[in-house]
C-alpha cells in the first residue's frame, strides 16, 4: 500500500463520517461544523487529484464564505434546535431509497470506469494556476463574465429579500 | 496513484448521504447543507475525471459550480430568513402554503 492510498482511505473515512454526522446531528451548529470538516477533507482530495487551485478555492469559498453564511443564519435565527427529533420509523423509506441510489451509482461507475487508470505523465503540470488562469480568462471569458453578473444578481436579490418589510406594504 | 473509480465510489457515497439528508431532515438549514454536500460530491467526480483525461475543463467547470453554489446559498439563506420572519419556523413540513 502506498502512502497515497493510505491517505485516501483515512480521508475517505473522515469524509463519510462527517457527512453522516451532519445528517444525523440534532444541533444545526454541529451539522455546520461537520460540513466544514467534510469540505476540508474534500479539499485535500483535490490536492491529491493535482488540482491545487480548485483545492484552495474550495477552502476559501466553501469552507470559508459559504459556511460562515450558514453559521451566521443559524445563530441569527437561533435555529440550533428548531426541528423535531429524528424519527427512525420515518427514516425507513428514505434509507432504502438512498441505499438504492448509492448501489446504483456505484455499480454504474465501477462497471463503466473500472479499466486501469493511466495517469497523464505531466499530472502536476496540467493544472497549475498559470495555465488554469489562461484557460479561465481566454477560453472561458464569456462564462466567467456571466458568472460575475450572476453573483451581482444574487447579491442584489439577497439584499432585497432580507430587507425588512415596510409598514403598509407587504 | 489512486484509481479514478475509488473517487467515483466515494462521491457516490457522499451524494447518497446528501440525498438521504434532504429526505429525512425537516430543518430547512440542514436540508440546504445536504444540497451543498451533493454539489461537492459532483465536483469531486468532475475533478477526478479531469485528472484521468488530463483536461483542464473539468476543473474550470468545478469553479463555475462553486460560483453558482455561492449565489444559490446567498439567495436561499435570504429566503429562509424571510420565511422565518413571517412564520417563526423553518420546519419544511410547515412550509405548505404559498401565501405569505
Amino acid at each position: 500500500m502506498t502512502f497515497e492510498l493510505v491517505l485516501f482511505f483515512i480521508l475517505a473515512a473522515i469524509a463519510v463520517a462527517t457527512a453522516v454526522g451532519m445528517v444525523l446531528s440534532k444541533n444545526s451548529v454541529y451539522a455546520a461544523l461537520y460540513l466544514v470538516t467534510n469540505f476540508i477533507s474534500v479539499a485535500i482530495f483535490y490536492l491529491l487529484l493535482d488540482a491545487p487551485f480548485i483545492s484552495l478555492a474550495q477552502v476559501t469559498v466553501y469552507a470559508g464564505a459559504i459556511m460562515v453564511l450558514f453559521l451566521f443564519v443559524i445563530m441569527l435565527l437561533g435555529a440550533e434546535k428548531i426541528a423535531p427529533e429524528l424519527n427512525w420509523r420515518d427514516m425507513a423509506i428514505p434509507l432504502v431509497l438512498a441505499a438504492a441510489l448509492m448501489v446504483e451509482a456505484g455499480l454504474l461507475f465501477v462497471q463503466r470506469f473500472s479499466q486501469p487508470f493511466t495517469a497523464s505523465a505531466d499530472g502536476a503540470a496540467f493544472a497549475d494556476p498559470m495555465s488554469m488562469s489562461v484557460t479561465l480568462f481566454v477560453d472561458y471569458l464569456l462564462p466567467i463574465q456571466v458568472t460575475g453578473v450572476l453573483l451581482l444578481v444574487a447579491m442584489v436579490g439577497a439584499i432585497v429579500l432580507s430587507k425588512p418589510e415596510k409598514k403598509g406594504q407587504a | 496513484m489512486i484509481p479514478t473509480h475509488f473517487y467515483l465510489a466515494l462521491s457516490a457515497i457522499l451524494f447518497s448521504i446528501g440525498a438521504l439528508g434532504v429526505l429525512v431532515r425537516r430543518n430547512a438549514l440542514v436540508v440546504f447543507m445536504s444540497i451543498e454536500l451533493m454539489l461537492n460530491a459532483a465536483n469531486l467526480t468532475m475533478v477526478a475525471f479531469a485528472r484521468q483525461y488530463g483536461l483542464q475543463s473539468g476543473q474550470i467547470f468545478v469553479f463555475f459550480v462553486m460560483a453558482v453554489a455561492a449565489a444559490e446559498v446567498a439567495v436561499g439563506l435570504a429566503l429562509i430568513v424571510t420565511i422565518y420572519r413571517s412564520r417563526q419556523t423553518i420546519d419544511i413540513d410547515d412550509m405548505n402554503r404559498l401565501k405569505g
